[in-house]
């Protein structure tokens, strides 16, 4: 028998938006439920390594999807006669429609990019259903720096210019396996789908006019940013935890936008602690700048 | 470091096949200096510089000296370690048809990062 790494992957179905999906999820673990939500037009692979990593799994039951039109998941039936495009009630609404069919209790959840951005909408919304919310690559308000027209056109391959629009939020010193995996999965996109979500992620999603509100000995919040990100910058994740009082924010040097992706090793420096402290229930006081 | 392109783009097979279809001049502006880089299925034919105004390319990329000097070391500072990075903290500025620049996205990026030390054509 070949040496299996102990992901196992299964699938369901759930009505979100009055509309059934089929659902890919991934898990390893035991213990507190962790749900990882990945970036925009990518899938639930960019977690692989946080599922293998034993110091994680053996305190926390690592759970990871692929969102509907992502991955092994599919679209609504019908996707084929209308353009997909996320919304931030819409991507509200699957998270927490997917954790009440996984019966998950005060779960974990961490995000990153998209994932980040609607961590704090659910710390807003419904702080009492989380155990605390990691903000992975995630800010409350966001400027677009590139015309996402390019994404979805028939003489530009959809695939290729989406990883060429990322590759740059990879930091320089991430291992060239871990960057051209990333960007694999980039590649792999359903046509448009990169684009629809970043609807979500540039335009419909923006509360830095409410994220003041989320109350964090509610729901602890920590953000993650990495130093290289060109999207949810360093200085747009400081922003974002000035106005989330009693938030944690760490930057991480040498890292991009999908740190559990581009740099596992790396990364794990960063999260370990963040998960230990939310296992002992501590609340952490501002970490760095 | 522009005008020896050329022998940071061609010898490299994988980046030279990945701009197979490119056939076309790019204008490349290194602080007040433009160069015409002219490609050829890939390979870079000739980089010289403009001599006269009505020259050009198909799509016109520009930036400081020292911010092309920054993106070309081994490690660059945030912001100047890929082109749209460049472009998006303002350092750098693209004019001219955009299309075949997306066409070939990776491949212009790697090739306008190619000599970075150990470059990983990001």
């Amino acid at each position: 028998m070949p040496e299996f790494e102990p992901i196992v992957g299964r699938y369901f179905t759930m009505t979100v938006g009055g509309e059934e999906v089929r659902i890919y999820v991934e898990e390893a673990g035991t213990g507190i439920p962790l749900v990882c939500l990945h970036t925009a037009g990518a899938d639930a692979r960019q977690f692989r390594h946080l599922m293998c990593d034993t110091e994680i799994t053996e305190n926390y039951r690592v759970i990871a999807f692929d969102m509907p039109w992502h991955g092994k998941s599919n679209p609504p039936a019908g996707w084929q006669e209308r353009e997909y495009k996320l919304t931030t009630e819409l991507y509200r609404e699957t998270v927490q429609v997917f954790c009440e069919a996984m019966e998950l209790d005060q779960p974990v959840i961490m995000g990153c990019s998209m994932g980040g951005r609607i961590v704090l909408h659910l710390a807003l919304e419904n702080p009492d259903a989380f155990r605390a919310v990691i903000a992975l690559e995630g800010a409350d308000r966001l400027e677009p720096y590139y015309d996402t027209e390019w994404l979805h056109r028939p003489d530009v391959h959809g695939g290729e210019v989406a990883a060429g629009y990322v590759s740059g939020q990879v930091a320089p010193q991430s291992p060239s396996e871990y960057r051209w995996e990333t960007l694999y999965a980039y590649m792999q996109g359903g046509p448009g789908i990169f684009k629809g979500d970043l609807h979500f992620y540039w335009v419909d999603g923006h509360f830095d006019d409410r994220s003041g509100l989320i109350d964090t000995s509610r729901c602890p919040v920590y953000l993650l940013s990495g130093e290289y990100d060109s999207s949810c910058t360093p200085e747009r994740a400081l922003a974002t935890a000035e106005r989330i009082k009693g938030s944690s924010i760490t930057i991480m040097e040498g890292m991009g936008h999908f740190p559990m992706s581009e740099n596992p090793a790396l990364f794990r420096g960063y999260i370990l602690p963040v998960l230990d402290e939310i296992r002992a229930g501590r609340q952490v006081q501002p970490e760095s700048t | 470091m522009i005008e020896r392109l050329a022998e940071f783009v061609n010898g490299n097979a994988a980046l030279v096949r990945q701009g197979r279809y490119v056939d076309f001049a790019i204008l490349v502006g290194v602080g007040e200096i433009d160069y015409i880089v002219e490609i050829d299925a890939g390979r870079i034919a000739q980089v010289r510089r403009r001599t006269i105004n009505i020259e050009s390319g198909r799509f016109a990329i520009r930036a400081a000296a020292e911010v092309w000097q920054e993106h070309w070391t081994p490690m660059p500072k945030r912001d100047h370690h890929d082109l749209f990075s460049m472009m998006a903290a303002g350092l750098a500025s693209i004019d001219g048809d955009i299309a075949p620049f997306m066409q070939n996205l990776l491949y212009f990026k790697a090739l306008l990062s190619a000599p970075r030390p150990t470059s990983e054509g990001a």
